[in-house]
């Protein structure tokens, strides 16, 4: 017996259209001539291509652009370099100071940024840090971290502790142990990591906002920041850089959907 | 080997978050060399602050609103799109997929839907022939539409959880209910909800959790006005540190966010543990 679904279809398919529509009016604006005052809902009769372009120019896109690259990419090696190796003590010594860490290191993660402004500022102002690409870095790290620590001691937990057993008769060190035999086997939670931690210090604002106050570190969300906070600034164009920050995420999702929602399920039921 | 993020941790978490009690006891304004320790002035100031009171109610308001409606628009999809059937899997991608979106940048996103003009909810109002609405001006309409929009961007979290939570339910139990008789509502209240437990704490949890932290689409939206009527405590301690130039009560009400957040882990914990469900 075959039941109907055309039902479940048309639903599914009115509700995934209802989510979209903030993401298609901000297309639309983007591709509209300022001063066409055709409702958001209709198409451009003529699709006006010089917002994408007065952005790129006007707005430091490609600065900020390439400072975000730069940013999440350096972000996202440390966050998995560091976090393994601090994950694989933790995870094969379970002694009581490290059980300790380890509550630590899961209490660290309910401090709520914002609550940190004031004091982590003054720390980073002390440092010297505040507009340096090393700053903004190590801040992101330091909160991706607890994530990155609590993933990773999780997935070797349940790598076989005879694999480094048998290394230490061979004569192997601690360190070579990890280089040879632990990191490569951990690649699919290291995809787990780089997607959850890189998509949050892509997309960060907050820590952004304070540590980066400079034009030539500006970084993506920012930019649109700027945009849209100047007065008499042009919301179509603005619309245009809206689009242009969340390109490329969007197209990594679309190909790699499986393992961004594989990612966001691991990180969040054990 | 845990030295390095040890230190980390320590340099750039444990330290500040105590430095911040130290500096909630100053009138430090942020920038200059010298400042007075002046005692319990700024909590006592913050025990009667207007502002403050305002943001906390907002901050609980966003937190527990927004979790609330997560919840039954999440559960809600995931039975719609447990089981197979076609553009599913379209379904499942855009309802994620504003998950990924920068809150700032889907903040601004909400300015071309809730413009008075021209904007794209008051254009719907006018095609039924109703009055614009002025969408942020007011307190009332402005909270509603942040948890609403707050809601619809993270939903995706809730329903890829209570996804996999469905999935882990043995088919048997429906089976063997249907031979018993049972309705589709007894199944759900008797097998669906009692065993979707741990999936429920788990979505609740990170849903509160953020929606408490609110902070990128305020900014974007309303930055706190009309009247500071609209923040919450993440953008009062934003707005009070930066525009009003007072860190150490702006440290303080770090401390109370801190707090919140705590408080409300810690009776979750309580409330969950004490219904755990054992199969």
């Amino acid at each position: 017996m075959k039941k109907k679904t055309w039902w479940k279809t048309l639903l599914a398919v009115i509700i995934a259209l209802l989510h979209m529509i903030p993401i298609y009016i901000t297309l639309v604006a983007s591709f509209t001539r300022q001063g066409d005052f055709r409702s958001y809902w209709l198409l451009p009769k003529k699709f006006f291509f010089e917002n994408y372009s007065i952005a790129v120019k006007t707005g430091g896109m490609m600065v900020a652009f390439q400072n975000t690259i730069i940013i999440t990419f350096l972000s996202a090696i440390l966050i998995v370099l560091i976090g393994a190796m601090a994950a694989y003590p933790l995870a094969r010594n379970r002694s009581k100071l490290n059980k300790k860490v380890i509550t630590g290191i899961l209490a660290v993660m309910m401090i709520p940024p914002l609550s940190l402004l004031v004091p982590l500022y003054s720390v980073m102002a002390s440092l010297k840090a505040i507009s340096t690409y090393w700053g903004i870095v190590i801040v992101q790290v330091a909160f991706q971290l607890p994530l990155s620590i609590f993933l990773y001691t999780n997935f070797i937990k349940t790598i076989p502790i005879e694999l480094d057993e048998a290394a230490t008769l061979d004569g192997c060190s601690t360190y070579r142990i990890f280089y040879k035999i632990i990191l490569p086997l951990l690649k699919p939670v290291t995809a787990t990591v780089i997607i959850l931690t890189g998509v949050a210090v892509w997309n960060d604002y907050q820590f952004s906002l304070y540590f980066l106050q400079t034009p030539d570190k500006k970084v993506l969300t920012l930019a649109i920041y700027s945009f849209f906070g100047q007065t008499g600034s042009n919301p179509n164009v603005a619309a245009a850089a809206a689009v242009i920050a969340i390109l490329p995420i969007t197209i990594l999702y679309v190909f790699l959907q499986k393992y961004f929602v594989k990612g966001m399920v691991d990180s969040a039921i054990k | 080997m845990y030295v390095p993020a040890l230190i980390l941790l320590v340099v750039f978490i444990v330290y500040p978050f105590l430095k911040g009690f130290r500096i909630a006891f100053t009138n430090w304004n942020g920038y200059s060399q010298s400042y007075k320790y002046v005692g319990f002035t700024n909590f006592l100031d913050m025990a009667k602050d207007h502002n403050v009171r305002t943001a906390l109610i907002n901050t609980l308001l966003y937190g527990f609103g927004s979790t609330f409606f997560q919840q039954i628009l999440g559960l809600s999809y995931a039975i719609l799109l447990n089981k197979s059937f076609k553009m599913r899997g379209f379904a499942r991608t855009f309802i994620y997929l504003p998950v990924l979106i920068s809150a700032i940048v889907m903040g601004y996103m909400w300015f071309f839907m809730t413009r008075y003009d021209g904007g794209a909810l008051n254009d719907v109002i006018k095609l039924f022939g109703g009055q614009p609405i002025f969408w942020l001006s007011k307190p009332q309409t402005a909270i509603a539409l942040l948890i609403f929009i707050n809601t619809i961007q993270y939903v995706g979290i809730s329903m890829v959880i209570y996804l996999a939570g469905l999935q882990s339910i043995p088919e048997m139990y429906y089976e063997a209910s249907t031979i018993d008789g049972a309705s589709s509502w007894q199944q759900f209240k008797s097998i669906t909800l009692p065993l979707l437990y741990p999936a429920i704490v788990t979505s609740v949890t990170l849903n509160l959790i953020g929606g408490l932290k609110l902070f990128d689409i305020i900014k974007a939206l309303t930055d706190g006005n009309p009247a500071y009527s609209t923040h919450s405590l993440s953008t009062l301690i934003n707005a009070t540190y930066f525009q009003g130039q007072n860190a150490g009560y702006a440290a303080c009400i770090g401390i109370l966010l801190f707090a919140v957040i705590f408080i409300v882990t810690l009776i979750m914990q309580k409330v969950f543990i004490s219904k755990e469900v054992e199969f």
